[in-house]
């Protein structure tokens, strides 16, 4: 590896450490102490807890509306998934599968996948290639559960009048025919920065780098400030302004904590390099549905894949480089 | 102690809920703002922020513009507590208590305006350290949930202890409090500058991102906070029999003219930036003043704003005029305006238009949003009426505790 050709793959540095001691009312319960006592320190929760309580204790109740206003009961006082040791992690996405059993009747997997080791993901995308035909963004809907209601996206396919790369003169709206004649396409979405400036802004730690480099946000966690989406120089965040809307069977069965698993309303999300497929070994759904093949994904630390060789072999260039925020997502041309 | 405290509780509960016509009025009316607000903001908790006028790209709206105005308002009680507690200046020793009553008002609505901003209000216990997790020092939020409620629980307590002492007529102990004055004076300041760097700290949106944001928080709001604190006073004098004299009125509005001109100073200096060579980073700017793609729903509130600021200072400049109480108490609600406009309007939402691929995507705040931030501003108001009400007459000597 050349350093100067790379110079992001020199400057990873280990994520940011927020905190070191145990923190979120999971961790806090773990305690040595009874779960009553524990729990009186929540005032906040309290009030809200106090109708579940009374729904587990109640004798007309059903056993799984008991067992339901349990599972809410605890989801309360879950800790920031960041901080929670291996138990605690399967602990939650079962409770989260069951969850989601109790209401539904169908079964979800939630995986709890951990980064592999010696993986930084990067992405790549062929300006030559892109004609507009916004695959990847409807793939993109369907493999993560967005809301269907207000029709959120991750990815935004901009039209440039050749001649031009100014995004403010650039269509992200257009309904028309594509290819346009004289026009030419650029994606964006989450770069993935390796120096993101929407993490260090977040109050309570909700979002983070993972150590293969995915952005991520705890859904449960995050507050809903918004800060982030403020500091986000390329729109890749998004928010819940109401609870958000998919069909039932339309629902990916197939989700990861950090990933697709369903979101509430006040919270925000974005793309995760589809994290619950990438740390299966597989492709973004927008790379698989992308039909011109102008998307390319992979590990920026692996020497053998694709995505090394057209850093190496192509003249790639990122966006907004001078913010300094490292996207792992170059564009190239043939 | 206990006694003492529990006769100035009841005391002040006397008198908070005694009052002419006019002051059950006022407290009515106030009430049935916040039971609106309330009312909206519980329609809000349900639907979701999708029923303010808010999206993706102007992510932060009426709430968070009121909010910057709020904390600049109560950072100018320093105004009166710097030169009282530590000069010993006599003048502004009348008006402080009533200063420091403004600012614990500010600061509860500031707060208020972030509570109902956040979509997740019942997980707020997230950013409590111990049981939840700060992210402090990384996050200029987490400074800022520091600074407010520090500001707060300050400006609560150090009032009390001297009407406290003043209760049971004696002198308050000044090795006790002054301390704490001194703390809260750098406070202040922080309090306003940690504010302006939660805007200036985002490379994402050049309007922010600009050294001048944190002086020019400061030179607007030691002009709208002490002008605010010129109209109520006059208000109290008129309405009560506390007087705190001509000489306080006088020195309070040369604090507002200083600040008012060095304000448009910086607003000279920021158009010039902008406007002599523009750049890419000068749309939001083009956008306010002029508009972008025939969209220029806030240019004529910024001309607005400009127009009623300029005017102020013009006329606090010209001493025959800022003498006379009504030009003065004029130019006071023109520039406290015209202040809150330029907040309100023209500093949080033009720096996410246009967005960060240079979509024009406006914001008009809905109905939910307004009558939210109507009932804010009546908790404000009431918080503060309650406070003023309480303090004057033992001010005054008419309360004293009765062993």
């Amino acid at each position: 590896m050349k350093p100067d050709l790379f110079p992001i793959l020199n400057n990873i540095a280990p994520p940011q450490e927020c905190c070191s001691k145990p923190s979120g009312a999971k961790q806090l319960l773990d305690r040595p102490m009874d779960r009553r006592t524990a729990a009186g320190v929540m005032a906040g929760a309290l009030v809200a807890g106090m109708g579940l309580l009374s729904t587990s204790c109640s004798i007309t109740a059903s056993a799984s509306e008991k067992e339901q206003a349990h599972l809410d009961w605890e989801a309360i006082f879950q800790g920031n998934y960041r901080l929670m040791t291996e138990d605690e992690k399967k602990n939650t996405v079962e409770r989260l599968q069951r969850s989601h059993e109790l209401h539904t009747g169908k079964t979800v997997r939630v995986s709890a996948a951990e980064p592999k080791e010696k993986v930084l993901y990067g992405y790549a995308f062929n300006v030559s290639k892109c004609r507009g035909y916004m695959d990847c963004v409807r793939a993109c809907t369907k493999e993560n559960n967005q809301d269907r209601a207000s029709d959120m996206k991750y990815i935004r396919i901009h039209e440039h009048a050749k001649g031009e790369m100014n995004f403010e003169h650039a269509q992200d709206d257009f309904f028309h025919e594509v290819p346009a004649a004289g026009h030419f396409y650029m994606g964006t979405q989450c770069f993935h920065c390796q120096n993101p400036p929407c993490v260090p802004v977040c109050p309570v730690g909700a979002t983070w780098m993972e150590p293969d480099g995915i952005v991520v946000v705890d859904y449960d966690w995050c507050i809903g400030c918004r800060y982030c989406m403020a500091a986000c120089p390329y729109d890749a965040r998004r928010f819940n302004w109401a609870e958000p809307q998919v069909p039932e069977q339309e629902v990916n069965p197939n989700q990861h904590y950090l990933g697709n698993r369903p979101r509430k309303k006040g919270v925000v999300e974005k793309c995760t390099f589809c994290i619950q497929r990438s740390r299966d070994g597989r492709n973004p759904a927008c790379v698989e549905a992308c039909p011109t093949g102008a998307r390319v994904f992979g590990n920026l630390l692996d020497p053998d894949s694709e995505i090394r060789w057209i850093l190496a072999n192509k003249k790639v260039f990122r966006l907004k480089e001078d913010l300094g925020t490292e996207p792992k997502f170059w564009y190239y041309m043939d | 102690m206990a006694t003492v405290l529990k006769q100035f509780i009841r005391d002040a509960f006397e008198e908070t809920t005694t009052g002419n016509r006019s002051y059950h009025i006022w407290m009515g009316v106030l009430t049935a703002l916040m039971c609106l607000g309330a009312y909206s903001y519980s329609v809000q908790l349900r639907a979701g922020l999708a029923v303010t006028g808010m999206h993706d790209h102007v992510s932060w709206g009426l709430y968070i513009s009121n909010f910057t105005f709020l904390v600049g308002v109560a950072a100018a009680a320093v105004v009166l507590v710097l030169p009282a507690y530590v000069l010993d200046d006599v003048d502004f020793g009348r008006a402080v208590l009533m200063g420091e009553a403004v600012a614990v008002s500010a600061v509860i609505m500031a707060i208020s305006f972030v509570v109902v901003d956040v979509g997740g209000p019942a997980r707020l216990w997230h950013a409590i350290p111990g049981i939840g997790l700060l992210n402090w020092p990384q996050s200029m939020l987490a400074w800022d949930i520091i600074v407010l409620n520090g500001y707060l629980v300050m400006n609560f307590c150090i009032p009390l202890y001297i009407l406290l002492a003043h209760y049971q007529g004696r002198q308050p102990d000044k090795r006790r409090y002054v301390p704490f004055v001194m703390l809260s004076i750098f406070w202040a300041v922080s309090l306003h500058l940690v504010t302006a760097f939660l805007y200036a700290g985002l490379a994402s949106r050049p309007y922010w991102n600009n050294a001048l944001m944190g002086p020019r928080f400061l030179a607007t709001a030691f002009a709208a906070g002490p002008a605010l604190m010129i109209l109520i006073l006059e208000v109290i004098r008129r309405k009560t029999d506390f007087d705190v004299g001509d000489a306080t009125i006088h020195k309070l509005s040369l604090v507002v003219t200083v600040a008012a001109q060095i304000s448009v100073i910086m607003l000279l200096s920021e158009l010039f930036k902008e406007f002599y060579f523009p750049t890419h980073h000068s749309l939001s700017a083009q956008y306010l003043y002029f508009g972008l793609d025939g969209k220029a729903s806030l240019k004529p509130f910024i001309w607005l704003s400009v127009g009623m600021v300029l005017m102020a200072t013009l006329v606090l400049t010209l001493h025959p005029l800022r003498k006379r109480v009504g030009w003065r108490n004029t130019a006071c609600v023109l520039l406290f305006l015209g202040i809150l406009l330029e907040k309100g309007l023209g500093t949080i939402i033009p720096g996410f238009i246009p967005e960060p691929w240079g979509r024009i995507d406006e914001y008009v705040p809905t109905w939910i949003e307004l009558t939210v931030s109507l009932g804010i501003w009546a908790l404000g108001a009431f918080v503060f009426t309650v406070l003023a009400k309480a303090a004057i007459p033992i001010e005054l000597g008419r309360k004293r505790f009765i062993a």
